[in-house]
């Protein structure tokens, strides 16, 4: 039920679009499964209609209704638009002019507001300032020692002064013990409360009253349905709010959330929380939520991470490999390491679009373990055998076996695996060298770009893809440039490469 | 008034409890009500129906069927009064709830022989609250409780167990931070077993769903808990909290596809919330509810029932409000 948008889409194209030119009841159908995808993705009721109304507008236009690629031109509509409400830039957080900058995080019960201010202490340390944490929850029970703990194990200072004085208190004297310890910013872990609860809400009033936050920040949870907007009003009337956190966008939910309070509340979503990790946080891009509200994955954030860990100079000496045929187990050894770096790669094919679906539906798990026996498999091995694989024979697959503490199976299994993937990639290298096109790669691929909204991966793959001959760098960047393809291949081709 | 009904078996009628719930119906109440202060039933009426239901999370599919099951009723039974039709929609809702509580199986408490519930759900979505809230439930049931600190991950998970534990008076088996969740709980099951306790209580990480390494570790808790016990647990508890939108099906399916989900725990129905996404979890999986979370204090906590549900969260009580 949760298939992308563009599927669909295409799917009522090619239903109505045989009949040569579009009406305006043709666009409407469409626009029908944007509303539900939508509601689906939780964004609220009352925003889908505004938002459905205004890309309406622009998609009753001449050029859709005549374009050969109705589905497409709807989607860059719906994106855009989309990137209109989310805001078209990033935004920064604000420092106060008088040190030290006080933060207050803000929200529901069970948002991550504790977890936040952890991660968020920790990554403005890593930019070189000096934040102090403050346990200003005192009403969870133990959520002052969760702080306490947080801080002891990154190295993180905490104020805290237990659950006996008021938050205001405890806050009051921790902005004080900053100005005269030179700690900035202060972050404050404020108590979960609900925004219909008068006494909480006011509590929060007084502490903002008594210093004077740069940042409020709404912690929100990615998973919020239509309630996120009422929350994120009131939280708003009675603080007002400077931005947002979206937090576990390391799940399956669609974040719709997000959309709902942009458009209500206006303020910007300063930073998405990705894990439990300490350090998954990172700063927020319209264009990749607009891309995932819509199923389609996060193909940029995947690229990114592929390019940060995976250096320039490596991959093209890979490239050359792989388009000479001579890629070996050391480079796939090498290659899994990376791609280890990069995070579980169980979150890294959630990016993909489609490829989390799909790898639920079909039940297909992959597990992080299977990476740790590969790679044990390898290890294994003598230098002589990762470059050579053909030499080694049934006495070398069995001490191999032994070795990696694995089985004589397993082995087979993946040595067969790489024997298949050289072949594969000789033959792209292949192609690659005789085609040089773009074009002719991606009818390969067998699918089509997504036209519209590609624009920023469209750039990407020129630019880094491109010259180099379009031949993937990594099994990373295989499966990046894999999205172009349909649903169906892209969940099995995954499969196959991890065995 | 209608709490008597919602909470039926609720130990501790508090008045605050009331207010809780009160905050949340309020407007919807309103709404439904005008809605069907019409002269006919007309399209607009679906119409507004249908932004309601989906505004309460119930999804789009869920409010299709409902719809669709309203026209059907209203067309074959010839209704023409729009607070009939009120009352069909009314039924609709409560039968969509009593389906799934049909699947449920009936729990037996046996004095000494413990009944194993397991809690699991993603992260805060309030579980070791409503572990806290069950605890004091079955005390008040005269059932002796042992709780598992089973969440060795989040920092100060264990304490705020353990402050639970203390306040409630109930014991509690922990191992450091950082230990493996399967060996706690064996240890909890030898320890409910040898001291003969009625319930016991057994926490867990969060864990989103997409997580496959962490989903794998709650089919091994399940398999640690069936080695010793083979017909435990006994009771597998997704909360869910009750501002989860349409995600919380994907989390149904997952938890259960994992752990064995056997019932839902509506966390934190204290909000403006409506749970609306039971009514699709239901639907969709026939997983039943049983028990409602309904604020902050430990005495928060009631049985679920369709029908007083679905009046309290939507429909309010003529006579009565």
């Amino acid at each position: 039920m949760f298939e992308a948008l563009t599927d669909r889409l295409t799917e009522v194209f090619q239903r109505i679009g045989r009949k040569g030119r579009l009406t305006e009841q043709d666009v409407d159908e469409a626009l029908r499964e944007v509303r539900r995808a939508l509601l689906e993705a939780d964004v609220h009721y009352r925003v889908v209609k505004d938002f459905i109304a205004g890309v309406r507008e622009q998609a009753v236009g001449e050029h859709v209704l005549r374009s050969l690629t109705p589905a497409q031109q709807v989607i860059s509509i719906v994106h855009q638009e989309l990137m209109r409400v989310l805001g078209s830039e990033r935004a920064p957080l604000r420092w106060s002019t008088q040190p030290p900058t006080v933060m207050l995080l803000v929200g529901l019960q069970g948002s991550g507001k504790t977890t936040q201010v952890a991660k968020l202490g920790y990554h403005l340390r890593g930019e070189g300032r000096q934040p102090l944490l403050v346990a200003a929850d005192t009403y969870r029970p133990a959520a002052v020692e969760q702080l306490r703990t947080l801080g002891r194990q990154h190295d993180l200072p905490v104020h805290d002064e237990g659950t006996q004085v008021t938050p205001v208190t405890i806050v009051r004297h921790a902005v004080a013990r900053a100005r005269e310890q030179r700690f900035d910013p202060v972050i404050v872990d404020t108590a979960g409360r609900l925004q219909i609860d008068e006494r909480m809400m006011q509590e929060l009033e007084e502490i903002k009253a008594a210093v004077q936050p740069t940042e409020i920040l709404l912690v929100a949870d990615a998973m919020t349905g239509q309630a996120a907007v009422s929350v994120a009003e009131e939280f708003h009337r009675r603080l007002q709010l400077t931005g947002l956190i979206l937090t576990k966008m390391d799940g399956d939910a669609r974040g719709g959330a997000a959309l709902s309070i942009r458009s209500v509340v206006g303020v910007p979503i300063k930073f998405i929380g990705t894990g439990e990790r300490i350090d998954a946080l990172e700063p927020f891009f319209p264009d990749r939520l607009a891309t995932r509200i819509l199923g389609m994955g996060d193909v940029l954030s995947l690229i990114e991470k592929a390019q940060q860990q995976i250096s320039r100079e490596e991959s093209e000496r890979l490239q050359e490999k792989v388009l000479a045929g001579t890629f070996n187990l050391e480079d796939f050894l090498n290659q899994l390491q990376q791609i280890k770096r990069m995070g579980p790669l169980t979150q890294l094919l959630e990016l993909l679009p489609g490829v989390g679906q799909a790898l639920r539906q079909q039940q297909v798990r992959l597990s992080d373990d299977e990476y740790k026996h590969i790679e044990a498999i390898i290890l294994s091995m003598t230098p002589e055998e990762r470059r050579h694989p053909e030499i080694i024979d049934f006495s070398r697959r069995r001490r191999i076996a032994r070795g990696s503490g694995t089985s004589l199976a397993e082995v087979n299994q993946l040595l067969n695996q790489f024997k298949q993937m050289q072949r594969m990639m000789a033959e792209l290298g292949h192609m690659a060298g005789m085609g040089r096109r773009v074009g002719g790669l991606r009818g390969l691929l067998g699918g089509q770009p997504f036209a519209g909204l590609g624009s920023g991966l469209d750039t990407l793959m020129s630019h880094e893809m491109v010259p180099r001959g379009l031949s993937p760098r990594s099994p990373a960047q295989a499966a990046a440039l894999r999205p172009k393809t349909k649903a169906g291949k892209k969940a099995k081709k995954p499969k196959k490469k991890r065995h | 008034m209608i709490f008597s009904r919602f909470f039926r078996r609720q130990a501790h009628p508090e008045p605050k409890l009331e207010a809780g719930l009160r905050k949340s119906r309020h407007g919807i109440f309103r709404q439904i009500a005008a809605l069907f202060e019409r002269n006919e039933i007309d399209a607009e009426l679906y119409d507004e129906l249908e932004a309601l239901l989906i505004q309460a999370d119930l999804g789009v599919e869920t409010t299709q069927v409902l719809l669709d099951n309203l026209r059907q009723r209203v067309r074959r039974e010839g209704i023409n009064d729009p607070a009939r039709a009120r009352e069909v929609l009314r039924d609709e809702m409560v039968a969509l709830l009593e389906e799934a509580i049909r699947h449920r199986r009936v729990k037996v408490y046996q004095r000494g022989v413990p009944f194993v519930t397991l809690v699991v759900g993603v992260n805060g979505s309030g579980k070791t609250t409503t572990i806290a809230k069950l605890a004091r439930y079955h005390q008040d049931q005269g059932r002796s409780v042992l709780l598992v600190a089973g969440d060795t991950f989040r920092a100060a998970a264990i304490d705020q167990l353990k402050i639970w534990a203390d306040r409630l008076g109930v014991p509690v088996i922990s191992h450091a931070p950082g230990a493996d969740p399967g060996a706690v709980i064996f240890d909890g099951l030898q320890a409910a077993f040898h001291r003969g306790v009625d319930i016991l209580l057994i926490d867990t990480a969060g864990r989103l769903h997409t997580k496959y390494n962490l989903m794998e570790e709650l089919k091994k808790i399940r398999r640690v808990i069936q080695r010793q016990v083979p017909d435990a647990p006994q009771e597998v508890l997704l909360v869910i909290d009750a501002t989860t939108g349409q995600n919380g099906l994907v989390q149904a399916r997952m938890f259960t596809e994992a752990a064995g989900v056997t019932d839902l725990v509506i966390a934190k129905l204290d909000g403006t919330a409506k749970g609306g996404i039971a009514f699709a979890i239901a639907r969709e999986l026939g997983t039943p509810i049983s028990y409602v979370g309904t604020g902050e204090q430990v005495t928060d906590l009631a049985e679920f029932d369709p029908e007083s549900y679905v009046d309290a969260l939507f429909f309010g009580d003529d006579e009565e409000a």
